[in-house]
């Protein structure tokens, strides 16, 4: 493989790894922050116990997911040189605000509520958690801002001089209508990882018979708590999903078409119609059977039941007209790989629809505290925490590699961005240790989360958390 | 002044504030096999463990990380917020420097995030295999880091081959010369004596003596390969003025190595973080207004002005940083404020929790959890 195919393998390995760790993050801060929110108001010590229970569950994820953060910032660096220098000026600044804003907020705060347990007042503690779930959420806005301009370049300007692209507001790049719906959707996204994971996690403690019988009422309210956040979080998705549909059209109609499979244009009138399921080539050029709704495609790119959707052969005849004659945007084929794009899609709505509607079901089943007996509740329970993550992953492929063949949509092609001066045997190196780096931090992250999961929260601690009525001597509550 | 030479300073202050707050993190890391040591381990002949008690080495490890587990990972943002600044104000030197220097970036790499996995996750299993394994990953975490930072920073200040295209055209062994090796051995020795005078001033106890003392015999041998790189540094490329710094850099050094012995701690930590950020400082000053100089043609190298970004770039750029940089330093100092005090063998909780027990029990009768979480200890 070229140096080409190795940075993209490892580019997409070590972005959908991170990224499984991201959104839990994301959404488990806010779990664990509301849930010490709730001891502080009520004292109830079951909030309390539940707060350290999933705090723990979270720090095992949330190391895993910074450790792998570091290697995002320096890849671009490393494997796409060409590309950093020609948007440095542009892509540079949201990344290094990203560092100083978030990065600082979420490390420092993270450390003070680790350790801060017994050592400082319970109110900046619990302030410590909510600048720490804050933290994730800017993190989330600058690096998005970066997405977006690749995925909708706005707010520059192409200079012949330098041969590069150069801001000219930067405002326009934050507030990049793609950024504006794109913000939204992956930040409810993640508050459905978090809660889907406080939901699968509470419900198997409820289901297993060891769980001791004094634990159920808790456990029933952390997960009604999870169901809550899962279910407003997927009502969420849906509506910026949504909303990004059409921006999605207007700026990208490829990726749109390419979602549907979309060959020929649909024209103003006719209504596009949405295959819910195809059976036939992967690509969709030829189907056998279909499950379509008519006009759906039309209605979720457009707005409309009969807008027109363009079709992927006469974007394809756009663009060469438009972008070939230049080196920088010059390619073969504008089309990404369609049966990526078509499936991605698919199972990105299809995985989240079903863990929103496994919170509704577990929400009207909590109703009662009747025991969780069936063993349905085992597969219930561990499906719930996988399928928005598995959302999540689809989502990002869907975006990323709809994108192609562009780094940055109508400027810069993938090909053009990578580093020219990395040998094939540096990348293919790189691409191995992650690889194997990644996947044996996998056994052992998935490890100890089982471990602590399965050993359920603790009990209540009899010493006070208020440093005031400790003594300097005593043991501390928690270290390393 | 140019906003190009603004950012050139920002930057240096962000690599500054990086090395003179991981510098003792990876202090802490590479003591580990030394100051953490089993006291006696191997000369108890009734096989009885040393692993009891406040003074076992165990306990020590675990004071020695308590002294730098709330602070560590803020530490490591300013490394992160180096490289996005230097994205941001000097595409091309990120894009030169990143993609030129790729094994070594890689080797740091895997070291940052076995370490920084090490510090979570040693202690959330209860079992001595588990702990060694991770221990060594704090050990090679915190040491090649060093190590090849020193060689990375002593490549960048003299001079790597860049050709007209900004396009790093040596291979791994053009970096790794005696002098760039020279470098990395200097930040090993002078972040061992620098991670040994924090734990000096963090901790209690007879791990404070053994620190101390360690610190200084270190801090010897840091002194005189300081002393070397910045001599052989500064030779190729120094100015005057960055001849002074780097030799403000040596005296301070010495100073905190002579203070040490009276036993102000305090001193001789913040004499030592005044000589790292010197001599951080000189290597910028002997830098400027290169970023990165080529050894092919003079007319190659990236400078502060064929490598930066626009001026309206710089110029959102330097807002944002004025508005927030010293927020972020405000309540990062209030961090190491809250948890200033020292760190001895008793703060170390004994009880381990039922999830990191060998055998987690997944069937704790209720009522009884508590009793049992009592009683357990952190022998093994």
């Amino acid at each position: 493989m070229e140096p080409l195919n190795l940075a993209r393998w490892q580019f997409g390995i070590t972005t959908v790894y991170h990224y499984f760790f991201v959104p839990i993050t994301i959404g488990l801060s806010l779990a664990v922050a509301l849930m010490q929110s709730f001891w502080m108001r009520t004292r109830n010590p079951e909030w309390l116990r539940l707060t350290k229970f999933f705090g723990k569950l979270f720090t095992i994820n949330f190391a895993i997911g910074l450790a792998t953060g570091i290697v995002q910032e320096f890849q671009f660096g490393m494997n796409w040189s060409d590309y950093s220098r020609f948007v440095g000026d542009i892509f540079g600044a949201p990344l290094a605000i990203e560092a100083l804003l978030a990065f600082f907020l979420e490390s420092t705060f993270l450390g003070m509520w680790i350790f801060g347990w017994g050592r400082i007042n319970e109110k900046l503690h619990l302030g410590a958690i909510w600048l720490v779930h804050i933290g994730t959420v800017l993190s989330a806005f600058f690096i998005l801002a970066a997405n977006s301009f690749m995925q909708n370049p706005v707010g520059y300007t192409n200079n012949p001089v330098t041969g590069r692209a150069e801001l000219t507001d930067f405002v326009a790049v934050l507030t990049n209508k793609v950024q504006l719906v794109t913000f939204p959707h992956v930040i409810m996204a993640a508050w459905m990882s978090g809660g889907a994971f406080v939901l699968g996690v509470a419900l198997w403690l409820m289901w297993r018979s060891q769980t001791p019988d004094g634990d159920q009422p808790m456990y029933r309210r952390a997960a009604r708590l999870g169901a809550v956040v899962l279910l407003l979080g997927g009502i969420g998705t849906t509506i910026t999903g949504d909303f990004q549909g059409k921006v999605m059209t207007e700026v990208q109609p490829m990726k749109m078409a390419a979602a549907e499979a979309l060959y020929e244009t649909s024209p103003e009138g006719a209504g596009a119609s949405f295959s819910i399921i195809t059976v036939g080539t992967p690509d969709g050029r030829n189907e056998t059977w279909a499950l379509t709704v008519p006009k759906l495609l039309s209605f979720l790119a457009t707005g409309t039941l009969d807008g027109e959707v363009q079709g992927i052969n006469n974007l394809q005849a756009d663009y060469e007209l438009a972008y070939s004659d230049e080196a920088l945007t010059e390619a073969e084929n504008y089309r990404p790989i369609i049966p990526v794009t078509y499936w991605t899609f698919r199972w990105m709505i299809g995985t989240g629809m079903a863990a929103a509607a496994i919170a509704a079901y577990a929400l009207w089943r909590l109703r009662s505290d009747r025991r969780l007996t069936s063993r349905r509740w085992l597969w219930v329970s561990l499906g719930v925490i996988a399928l928005p993550l598995l959302s999540n992953s689809f989502g990002w492929m869907f975006t990323e590699m709809g994108r192609q063949p562009w780094l940055v949509f109508g400027v810069m092609t993938t090909k053009m961005g990578v580093s020219p001066g990395v040998s094939n045997w540096e990348v293919a190196l790189s691409l191995a240790t992650f690889t194997l780096l990644y996947g044996a931090l996998a056994v052992v992250e998935v490890g100890l989360t089982l471990r602590y999961g399965r050993a359920g929260a603790e009990p209540a601690p009899s010493e006070s958390l208020d440093p005031s009525e400790r003594d300097d001597d005593e043991p501390f509550v928690f270290t390393y | 002044m140019e906003l190009t030479t603004v950012w050139f300073i920002l930057i240096a202050v962000l690599w500054t504030g990086y090395f003179v707050l991981e510098g003792f993190d990876f202090g802490v890391g590479m003591l580990f096999p030394v100051l953490g040591r089993d006291p006696g381990a191997g000369d108890s002949p009734d096989g009885a463990t040393p692993e009891d008690g406040p003074e076992s080495g165990e306990i020590r490890r675990r004071v020695m990380l308590s002294t730098i587990g709330p602070v560590w990972d803020g530490n490591e943002v300013w490394l992160l917020t180096a490289g996005g600044a230097t994205f941001a104000a000097f595409p091309h030197w990120y894009a030169t420097l990143f993609s030129g220097f790729y094994i070594p970036l890689l080797a740091i790499l895997v070291a940052l995030i076995v370490r920084a996995l090490a510090f979570d996750y040693r202690g959330k299993v209860d079992d001595p295999t588990w702990r060694r394994r991770w221990d060594l990953a704090i050990f090679w975490g915190s040491l090649l880091p060093a190590l090849l930072w020193g060689v990375a920073f002593t490549n960048i200040v003299r001079g790597v081959p860049i050709d007209a295209d900004r396009e790093y055209t040596g291979n791994l062994l053009t970096l790794l010369n005696p002098a760039a090796l020279l470098g990395g051995l200097a930040l090993v020795a002078l972040f061992a004596a620098y991670g040994a005078m924090f734990l000096a001033l963090k901790t209690d106890g007879a791990i404070r003596a053994d620190a101390r003392r360690i610190a200084r015999n270190v801090g010897l041998v840091a002194a005189v390969l300081v002393v070397a790189w910045l001599g052989v540094v500064h030779a190729t490329t120094g100015s005057a003025t960055s001849w002074a710094l780097a030799g403000l850099a040596a005296v301070l050094l010495v100073a905190s190595l002579a203070v040490l012995p009276s036993g102000r701690e305090g001193w001789a930590f913040l004499l030592a973080f005044g000589a790292i950020g010197v001599a951080v400082v000189s290597l910028f000053v002997a830098l400027f207004p290169d970023v990165m100089p080529s050894t092919t043609d003079a007319a190659f190298s990236l400078t502060t002005t064929n490598a930066s970004s626009t001026d309206y770039t710089l110029r959102i750029m330097t807002w944002v940083a004025v508005a927030f940089t010293p927020i972020v330093v405000l309540y990062q100092s209030w961090s190491y404020w809250t948890f200033r005090k020292r760190v001895s063998g008793h703060h170390i909780p004994t009880t381990v929790a039922a999830a990191a027990r060998q055998d987690p029990p997944t069937n704790p009768p209720a009522g009884l959890s508590g009793a049992a979480a009592g009683e357990a200890t952190d022998a093994s």
